[in-house]
């Protein structure tokens, strides 16, 4: 009988959204089951949630102290003790399953496929390179297979299932070595960027953190999460967390703006499978407009209030 | 203390990829070459630790071709103090270069490595992680800000979340993200300099690392292209496109 285990990203009391993108992906796999472990310090509302997955067997509830946080250093030989019941061990490929999977796939001595964008066989996987300007169909060596999964690539599953919930123990000593200090949150209370089905994103070309003002006041207007290029952040108009791209965040959704954006491949990275793509520049040769299905050649400000009005 | 750092010859991030007709990859002949862009990063952020008065000794590391020399002279320019080089025409996935580096850090007794937190050829991001899984050493991953105190370092990661801090004791194995620094431009002299600093080259072999069940890259193809779009005229046309659309 084969097995996937996915590996659950929550903030200890709601499970976030990327795992209900990695099961989606699990299903493709076509196993006999596909099991969620839930590593929290209590977790038991997280679990509940993803015992609702679609597709869902059974969901792990794992609970130690030392899981308050996600430490890479302590969920992975947790995980490590899991794995030998399984073919597969997944994780979605946002920061927490970039830092967690590989730590964990090297404590098994097995390699591990990263963003995982197609299912061609429980073996043969197509992931991108080069910041998604090439794509590799790869096969994975027998034996178990460790990976992370590129959520942008898959809809989340429904919420229609109803697994059981198993907590286990799970002996192992942990490290001494790390310890989480805090954890600053940059996002306010608008739509997460990475489920948002619509986005607002500025770049360089809104000049400042005051300027960008507008963007949030037309995301507001649309319900939109709210994006930045990397110049935006760097520039220090909007915190990090909102960098979209090969190095920020991958996102997919219906409706993306791109306000002052040149359009880099390593943003546009980012942003290949959004739906829409309107792209707003006073520079008609700027490379976003390669992409946008709608290019408006003009100023991002003028643009910006003439829509927020005209909503 | 010694900071080792990995850096990788990867094609330029200016360069448009081009996949070979035949599947097999993607075009390098001709192709502008330079140093990964996190590892600059992390090159950078090392030479920062030593000039803090925090480190006595920065050696730079490449697993590659005989021409990934060029970017072990580059780092030695910025002014690391020594390179090693592990020759190697194989491709060397994040698993093996991970255990090579292990290998090495038995021998040098760092008590940091650096390592970029993503190749931008294969966009990997294993390489840091899987190091301090085999050296049961802490990592810290995705850094733009670290500070060395004694025999501890605090970080601050950038996560989907915000901003993490997290404490680990030393040696840690630490990845670079972008924000983290803006390396320094090298001047003519500290390259000619830079010739004149030792470069050692082992083989995989002599480092005791075995070869591992790797992944098989099948074949290479170009993503699906985007249609092209138009381009409005007027907020009003744009507004009437994405209601027809039923965006809006
Ligand atoms: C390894 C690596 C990783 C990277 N990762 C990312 C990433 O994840 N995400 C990312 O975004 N970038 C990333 N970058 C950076 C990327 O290469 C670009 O530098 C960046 O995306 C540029 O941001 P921008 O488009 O906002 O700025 P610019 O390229 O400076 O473009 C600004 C645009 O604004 C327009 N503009 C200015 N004023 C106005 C106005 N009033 N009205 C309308 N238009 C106006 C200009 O015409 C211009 O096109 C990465 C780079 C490297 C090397
Ligand atoms: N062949 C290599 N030589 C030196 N360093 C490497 C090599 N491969 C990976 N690294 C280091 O590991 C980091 C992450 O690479 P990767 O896991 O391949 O995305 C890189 O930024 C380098 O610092």
């Amino acid at each position: 009988m084969s097995k996937v285990l996915v590996i659950a990203e929550h903030d200890g009391t709601n499970l976030n959204g990327s795992t209900a993108r990695a099961v989606s992906c699990a299903s493709d796999l076509g196993l006999d089951a596909i099991d969620v472990v839930v590593l929290a310090s209590d977790g038991s509302s997280v679990a509940e949630q993803a015992a609702k997955l679609t597709g869902v067997t059974k969901v792990l509830l794992v609970q130690n102290p030392a899981n308050e946080h996600a430490v890479a250093a302590f969920l992975a030989p947790q995980i490590e003790s899991l794995a030998a019941d399984y073919s597969h061990v997944l994780a979605p490929s946002t920061t927490f399953g970039k830092d967690l999977m590989p730590r964990v796939a090297a404590h098994l001595g097995r390699p591990q496929i990263s963003d995982i964008m197609r299912v061609e066989s429980a073996m043969v996987f197509d992931r991108p390179v080069y910041a998604g300007n090439a794509i590799v169909t790869v096969e994975a060596p027998e034996g178990l297979v460790v990976g992370t999964v590129r959520t942008a690539s898959y809809k989340a599953v429904s919420n229609d299932g109803a697994a059981s919930v198993e907590t286990r123990s799970v002996d192992v000593n942990l490290p001494s070595h790390t310890r989480f200090v805090e954890l600053q949150s940059g996002g306010g209370d608008r739509p997460d960027l990475q489920a948002a089905s619509k986005v607002v994103s500025g770049g360089r070309g809104v000049g400042s953190e005051e300027n960008f003002k507008v963007i949030y006041s037309l995301a507001d207007k649309l319900g939109a999460g709210v994006g930045a290029s990397r110049a935006a952040v760097d520039a220090g108009f909007i915190p990090n967390d909102h960098q979209v791209g090969q190095t920020g965040k991958i996102i997919a959704p219906d409706l993306y703006m791109a306000f002052g954006i040149s359009g880099a491949i390593q943003h546009l990275a980012g942003i290949k499978d959004a739906g829409t793509i309107v792209a707003v520049n006073k520079d008609a040769d700027a490379p976003i407009f390669e992409v946008a299905d709608f290019g408006l050649v003009a100023d991002l400000f003028e643009v910006a209030e003439e829509l927020e009005k005209a909503l | 203390m010694k900071i080792l750092v990995g850096v990788k010859r990867v094609v330029d991030f200016n360069v448009r990829i081009q996949v070979k007709a035949d599947g097999s990859g993607v075009t390098t002949d001709g192709v502008k070459m330079s140093m990964n862009p996190f590892d600059e990063i992390a090159v950078e952020e090392a030479l920062r630790i030593k000039e803090a008065g925090n480190a006595e000794e920065v050696i730079v590391v490449t697993i590659g071709p005989k021409a990934a020399q060029e970017q072990l002279r580059t780092a030695l320019a910025m002014g690391a103090d020594r390179a090693i080089h592990v020759e190697t025409d194989d491709e060397i996935q994040p698993l093996t270069a991970a255990r090579i580096l292990q290998a090495l850090a038995e021998k040098e007794a760092p008590k940091l490595v650096l390592l970029g937190k993503q190749a931008i050829d294969d966009d990997n991001n294993q390489t840091a992680q899987m190091l301090g899984a085999l050296s049961h050493w802490p990592q810290a991953t995705f850094a733009s800000e670290v500070e060395i105190e004694g025999d501890k370092a605090t970080v601050i990661r950038e996560v989907d979340a915000g901003l993490e801090t997290l404490s680990v004791d030393l040696p840690a194995v630490i990845s670079a993200d972008l924000r983290l620094n803006e390396p320094r431009y090298v001047k003519l002299p500290d390259i000619m300099k830079a010739k004149r600093k030792p470069l050692e080259t082992v083989t995989v072999e002599e480092l005791g690392v075995e070869h591992v069940a790797a992944v098989k890259v099948l074949k290479t193809a170009a993503p699906a292209k985007r249609e092209a779009g138009i381009i409005v005229e007027s907020v009003d046309e744009l507004v009437a496109a994405l209601k027809e659309k039923g965006l809006i």
